[in-house]
């Protein structure tokens, strides 16, 4: 018998109680039972950076993080980096210079970029490549991806200057 | 549209993707995204023997499991199908034979995936192995056949042809090199895993929901190999999450969860797993290759034999024009006066081959890029001047009957050389370092369809809301490169519309007309072009409405950000689009239009003359700067400088965006990245292992875009997703040998190789690293074919 | 999607209650910290435990304590252990060693004590179960051969740690805790040259913390090969230490090579005799790689070539001296990581 267990877990500010096996990985949590459909995967078995998202403002890998070990720890995931309605300005610069392509690697590297850029507002580009270093793109080459969050790095800065 | 100054007011703009704020949320619907009510979830159980018969299949065991709904064999699904009309070799499951570990022989539907999964090993299945062949040598001396339909023993293809006169060529070159060079395969590897649904109505239709790059493939496979007309069947294709080539193929998951859903009444996902990916391939063919080159003193080739080997895999794919594509675009990088081919494609038993981003043409480029520059140092000429003076005459026929229209290739050089300070650097580094060029030319889009037909490659179809809204459906579909966005560029355009009052609407066989898909690099061109041929009859209508109603002449009247205008008065709008729309819905009935293209006829009249035209083609230039630790043969690949011949770049954002990528995909090609094989199977089959970039080995680039205004393409565009990976490589390999002095004749250039040819220069010995010879192979004789009498000499 | 198979879940608050659980469960029980060596795993069915064991909430595990040395909870993640401002003054070979492990996501769930005890790898065996299946189970999970060396009575599976070079080479030592009481070893006494018994940790201890003596002068590097610059595992490690004289003459060296056996190779006799008493020069480092990559024996089963990285081991710890010794090092920083 399925062990299950009652889970409480925080998404994007939101408290959802759900009752699931204990071995789904966050990944499929997240995915299957609440249709956050927005963080990807591309091996699952921890190799390819695409599933992250943050717990407790850090970048992890959904594929490897049982949501049971999650719980009263804030969960973000792609869908909550807009702020009522307002993207995030890491989004922007994504959308802006192109540095989505096929879009499938986005949500896990805009979320390393995010806390890259909540503990140092001017990264340079050696700490950008160093904080993305673990999600793989095939698309960019990755060079808009570096300067869309050096982008968003500026604006956020002259934002919070007053 | 231009308006009344020439200007363009919408096309080579750095607009964002029209679908950018969705992929930056998390709102995109991937395939595996799709979730369906009742869905049930199916896993296929694969081939664990390189070559075997299959003796027998149960399935039975496995529909006693609870929650197991349906399980099928190669019996459900007997019909074979493949991509091109010549190899229809495939089978969704597997019948009689298995051709490779990977290869599908049973499917299961369950009411979750972890039941599927479990069910597969349930199924009782037999094999009686036969000999395995892992590479072309093994093929060839083996007398048991993978395919029986091969053109002899395991070879699946022979080409051999010869344009003008190959002997006389070689009389007249001063020079003449014979160089072999290997190009091991490598794959695909996009970040999204294949991924289909499929669901049949109350009213036994199917719907199949699949990233696949080549819909309406998928549909007349389906058709095919289901016994349903394509008129019950639609197909939507999802945005897919990094294509490159390997999802251009009908697939066996496709058509598995389609008889699946069809059996059980219900929706039915199937999402591979890496390694499934790695199984389904149809990535970059390994290509052993010779080429004997004859040179004149001043640079001139006078002849030119490739001969390449191919080693296939287990299926036909696209295998055939991967073939013919190791050989046809030689002649259009470079003129050349007399030029033979030779090819062969082996059966092996490993994953199959098929098209990635450059479709067979970085491998001959490699090797050709290479050997020019051995040229140079041979006739002690700049290696950029050598290529310099092999520039086509614009408009203009090679050897092989393909006509070059534009060609940029010379400024190309020159913006790379001088950027990078190649001629400065060249030879005049410290050791260690060094700089290497490489060039290149692809098609914007093949000029022949791949099943022979007289019917459009493109259609687009427009409608305008009484709102002002327009609506472009085509049948393409966006695979990360922006084609969507290029249909709403266009027809914004060309209807003077702001860009927000446009929605396109892509590869769905209901709703969309037929394009042939997103693969050779002809979407921007064959879509842009249809596009522009149902919106023009659309806005003249639009136009023709407001000057009778305002009682303006025609040709004062321009429409741009959706606002009507007259030309001498461009303050003051007459009105909005939406009013225009709206007397022109009055005076000519529900606005609508459809537009197509169909590339010019094209191309020489010989066997294999259909791999090779296009309407136009790009061409591109690298200079690669590297630095390389001679202790250790590692090397960093410091800075990419790359120009691409665009013809008019539409979005130069976009364009800009697939240059980058292109080189990165072939950095990792030329770095590290291989498809290897162990006692029969994939080594490396995960992302961990199958090594790819990540952002620490992928240099700065610095893009130059050149404008060569094309005749042919929409506002003068060619391609942009695939020719700028082509340089990539040699620039990398040229860039070593400048560094080091070390020669690697074959990829990927590992740190290994490098050492390798290190030590053999510190022992005095030729310091190349690469394959010696290539077997010596009985070709057919050639089809000689007469050089054009207005192909250039040079 | 890969998918964990099914077990049941323990989360306890405290090592006894871990180990009391342990004793319940015996052996169909696993313990699980970070869980990203465990889970790709379990995934791959290369481990199949009925009942985990979750550490992560056990707070002995998480402290950092300093006073003779340091003592780092073997629960730190390996994000921390990089950060660590302690740590990276006082030992920043082990910063450096744990800032490369893998890429930073996995760092950031992926523990020290994880890291020590990561499953020993090979390219026959850190694959999915059809795979393993369809070549024939290897003897560590399964079957009964060895693929690399068909003849080889033992598993070659290679030791794929970068912080466990680095704590050998500092003299750490790892507290264990078992049923029957703790225990504190040398480091590297907790591994064995077995692909499959690689710890001589019991499956029922669990590694408490790892204790780092004071740093008293010790100059020390680790240098890593691999073929990217993330994500990757180790193909090869040094972890070099020295103890230096103001006048520079050597008093004591310590070196240990990762990914080249079955457990971290200490090689620090031979370098001992080498070095000891003598000042080191560009020379006398290359001495030192000609005799010390000796015993490295890389096999046929990780990234690059074997006769490639047994070359590399010599480079590797010309590099990693020289950088210890503060000497300019003959391998070009593009080699190094």
């Amino acid at each position: 018998m399925t062990m299950k267990s009652l889970l409480r877990l925080t998404v994007n500010g939101e408290t959802h109680e759900l009752y699931t096996a204990v071995h789904k990985t966050l990944l499929e949590v997240l995915r299957e039972d609440l249709q956050l459909t927005g963080t990807k995967h591309g091996c699952e078995l921890g190799e390819c950076g695409t599933c992250t998202v943050l717990v407790d403002g850090q970048p992890i890998l959904s594929c490897l993080a049982l949501p049971v070990e999650m719980q009263g720890r804030e969960i973000v995931t792609v869908e909550g980096l807009a702020e009522q309605g307002e993207p995030h300005p890491l989004q922007t610069a994504f959308a802006e210079l192109g540095a989505a392509q096929c879009g499938y690697c986005i949500p896990g590297m805009l979320l390393s970029a995010k806390a890259l850029l909540d503990e140092e507002s001017a990264p340079d580009r050696r700490q950008i490549q160093e904080a993305l270093a673990g999600n793989l793109c095939r698309c960019t080459g990755y060079v808009k991806i570096l300067e869309a969050v050096e982008l968003a790095a500026e604006r956020m800065s002259e934002a919070a200057s007053p | 549209m231009t308006d009344k100054n020439g200007d363009l007011n919408v096309v080579g703009q750095p607009w964002m993707k029209v679908d950018a704020m969705s992929k930056v949320t998390g709102e995109t619907i991937f395939a595996d995204d799709v979730i369906l009510p009742r869905m049930a979830y199916c896993k296929i159980l694969r081939s664990p023997h390189q070559h075997a018969l299959i003796r027998h299949v149960d399935v039975s065991p496995a529909l006693e499991r609870p929650g197991v709904l349906a399980a099928i064999t190669g019996k459900d699904l007997p019909i074979k199908y493949g991509i091109l009309p010549v190899s229809q070799d495939e089978e969704a499951l597997c019948s009689d034979k298995v051709r490779f570990v990977g290869d599908p022989v049973a499917a299961v539907a369950a009411v979750d995936e972890e039941t599927a999964e479990a069910a597969l090993e349930d199924i009782i299945v037999e094999y009686e192995p036969l000999p395995s062949m892992m590479s072309i040598d093994e093929a060839l001396a083996e007398d048991v056949q993978i395919h029986d339909y091969a053109d002899e023993g395991n070879v699946h293809k022979f080409v051999s042809l010869e344009f003008g006169d190959l002997e006389a060529g070689f009389a007249q070159a001063d020079h003449v090199r014979e160089d072999v060079f290997f190009y091991e395969g490598n794959t695909h590897l996009p970040m999204e895993q294949h991924a289909a649904v499929a669901n049949v109505d109350g009213n036994g239709r199917l719907t199949l929901w699949s990233s696949t790059q080549t819909p309406h493939y998928v549909h007349r496979a389906l058709e095919k190999v289901l016994e349903i007309p394509r008129s019950r069947i639609r197909v939507i294709a999802t945005p897919n999450g990094g294509g490159f080539g390997g999802k251009s193929d009908p697939f066996p998951h496709e058509i598995v969860v389609s008889k699946l859903a069809m059996i059980t009444g219900r929706p039915v996902k199937v999402t591979l797993t890496r390694e499934e990916v790695f199984y389904s391939h149809r990535g970059r063919h390994p290509v052993l290759m010779w080429v004997k080159t004859g040179m004149k003193e001043d640079g001139t080739i006078t002849a030119m034999h490739f001969r390449s080997h191919l080693d296939g895999g287990a299926y036909g794919s696209y295998g055939v024009a991967s073939t013919y594509y190791t050989g046809a675009l030689q002649t259009v990088t470079y003129p050349i006066a007399n030029y033979k081919f030779e090819a062969l494609r082996a059966f092996t038993n490993k994953p199959p081959c098929g098209p990635k981003r450059g479709h067979g043409t970085p491998q001959p480029r490699f090797a050709v890029e290479v050997q020019m520059d051995k040229f140079a140092e041979d006739l002690g000429l700049s290696p950029a001047d050598l290529r310099r003076r092999h520039i086509h005459p614009p408009f203009s026929k090679t050897v092989n009957h393909l006509t070059v229209t534009t060609i940029g290739l010379d400024e190309c050089i020159d913006k790379v050389v001088e950027a990078s300070g190649y001629e400065e650097k060249r030879g005049q580094m410290p050791e260690g370092k060094g700089v290497g060029l490489g060039c290149g030319s692809y098609l914007s889009g093949a000029g022949l369809p791949i099943y022979w037909n007289d019917m459009p490659h493109s259609g687009v179809q427009i409608k305008i809301d009484r709102g002002g809204g327009v609506t472009v459906l085509c049948g393409s579909i966006d695979i990360g490169q922006g084609s969507t966005s290029v249909l709403a560029y266009v027809v914004a355009e060309e209807l003077g519309l702001d860009l927000d009052d446009v929605v396109v609407y892509t590869g769905d066989t209901d709703l969309t007309p037929v394009d042939l898909g997103s693969y050779s690099s002809r979407v921007t061109l064959m879509t842009g072009n249809a596009a522009i041929a149902a919106a023009r009859p659309l806005r003249e209508k639009i136009l023709k409405a407001v000057a009778e109603e305002t009682d303006t002449p025609e040709e004062l009247l321009t429409i741009h950000d959706s606002l009507l205008y007259r030309t001498d008065n461009e303050t003051l709008p007459l009105m909005t689009f939406a009013e225009a729309a709206a007397l022109a819905e009055a005076r000519f009935g529900t606005l609508g239009a459809v537009g197509s293209y169909t590339p010019p006829k094209r191309g020489g009249n010989y066997k294999g003359a259909g791999v090779g035209p296009s309407p136009n083609y790009s061409y591109s230039a690298c200079v690669a700067e590297v630095t390389v630790d001679p202790e250790t043969g590692i090397y960093r690949v410091d800075k990419l400088w790359i120009a691409h011949d665009i013809g008019k770049a539409i979005n130069p954002l976009l364009v800009i965006g697939q240059v980058e990528g292109s080189a990165y995909m072939g950095l990792g090609e030329v770095m590290m990245e291989e498809m290897v094989y162990r006692r029969g199977l994939h080594e490396i089959p995960s992302m961990l292992d199958y090594k790819s970039p990540t952002t620490l080995e992928t240099p700065e680039m610095e893009t130059f875009l050149v404008e060569t205004d094309d005749p042919e393409g929409p506002y003068g565009a060619k391609e942009a997703g695939q020719g700028p990976l082509l340089p990539i490589i040699p620039a990398v390999a040229n860039a070593i040998y400048d560094a080091v002095g070390v020669r690697v004749d074959e990829l990927p250039i590992s740190p290994e190789k490098v050492l390798a040819g290190l030590e053999r220069k510190a022992r005095g010995v030729e310091p190349r690293v690469g394959p010696d010879k290539i077997p010596d192979v009985q070709f057919p004789d050639p089809i000689r074919v007469d050089r054009p009498e207005e192909a250039p000499v040079r | 999607m890969m998918r964990l198979p099914a077990f049941d879940y323990y989360a306890p608050k405290t090592l006894d209650e871990a180990l009391a659980l342990k004793q319940e469960h015996g052996k169909e029980a696993m313990y699980v910290a970070g869980g990203t060596d465990l889970y790709p795993k379990m995934k791959r069915k290369q481990m199949t435990p009925a009942v985990l064991i979750g550490l992560s909430e056990i707070d002995a595990l998480r402290q950092v304590e300093n006073g003779q040395g340091l003592t780092v909870g073997a629960n730190m993640t390996l994000t921390e252990v990089a950060n660590d401002p302690q740590i990276d003054a006082h030992y920043p070979a082990l910063a450096h060693a744990a800032g490369l492990v893998s890429s930073p996501p996995l760092r950031n769930a992926g523990t020290i004590g994880g890291n020590l005890c990561v499953d020993t790898r090979c390219t026959y065996y850190d694959q999915t179960y059809q795979w393993r299946k369809a070549l024939g189970f290897c003897m560590k999970k399964d079957g009964d051969i060895c693929w690399v060396a068909t003849s080889s009575p033992r598993c070659l599976a290679v030791s794929s740690s970068d912080c466990a070079p680095v704590v050998i080479a500092l003299d750490g030592e790892v507290r264990l805790a078992g049923p029957d009481g703790e225990r504190t070893i040398p480091a590297g006494n907790l591994y064995v040259d077995d692909g499959m018994e690689y710890l001589t940790k019991s499956p029922d201890e669990i590694l408490v913390s790892i204790h780092l003596p004071p740093r008293n002068g010790w100059q020390m590097a680790y240098w890593k090969l691999r073929r990217r610059g993330s994500i990757d595992f180790p193909i090869l490690g040094v972890a070099v230490a020295l103890k230096l004289e103001a006048d520079g003459v050597c008093r004591d060296a310590r070196m240990v090579l990762g990914a080249v056996a079955s457990r971290p190779l200490d090689v620090s006799d031979d370098l001992k005799e080498m070095l000891v008493g003598e000042r080191i020069t560009p020379e006398l480092v290359d001495e030192v790689a000609q005799k010390a990559y000796r015993p490295a024996k890389p096999l046929d089963n990780t990234d690059m070539h074997l006769s490639y990285r047994k070359k590399m081991a010599k480079k590797y710890i010309a590099g990693a001296l020289s950088e210890a010794a503060g000497l300019e090092s003959p391998v070009s920083p593009i080699s190094r990581q």
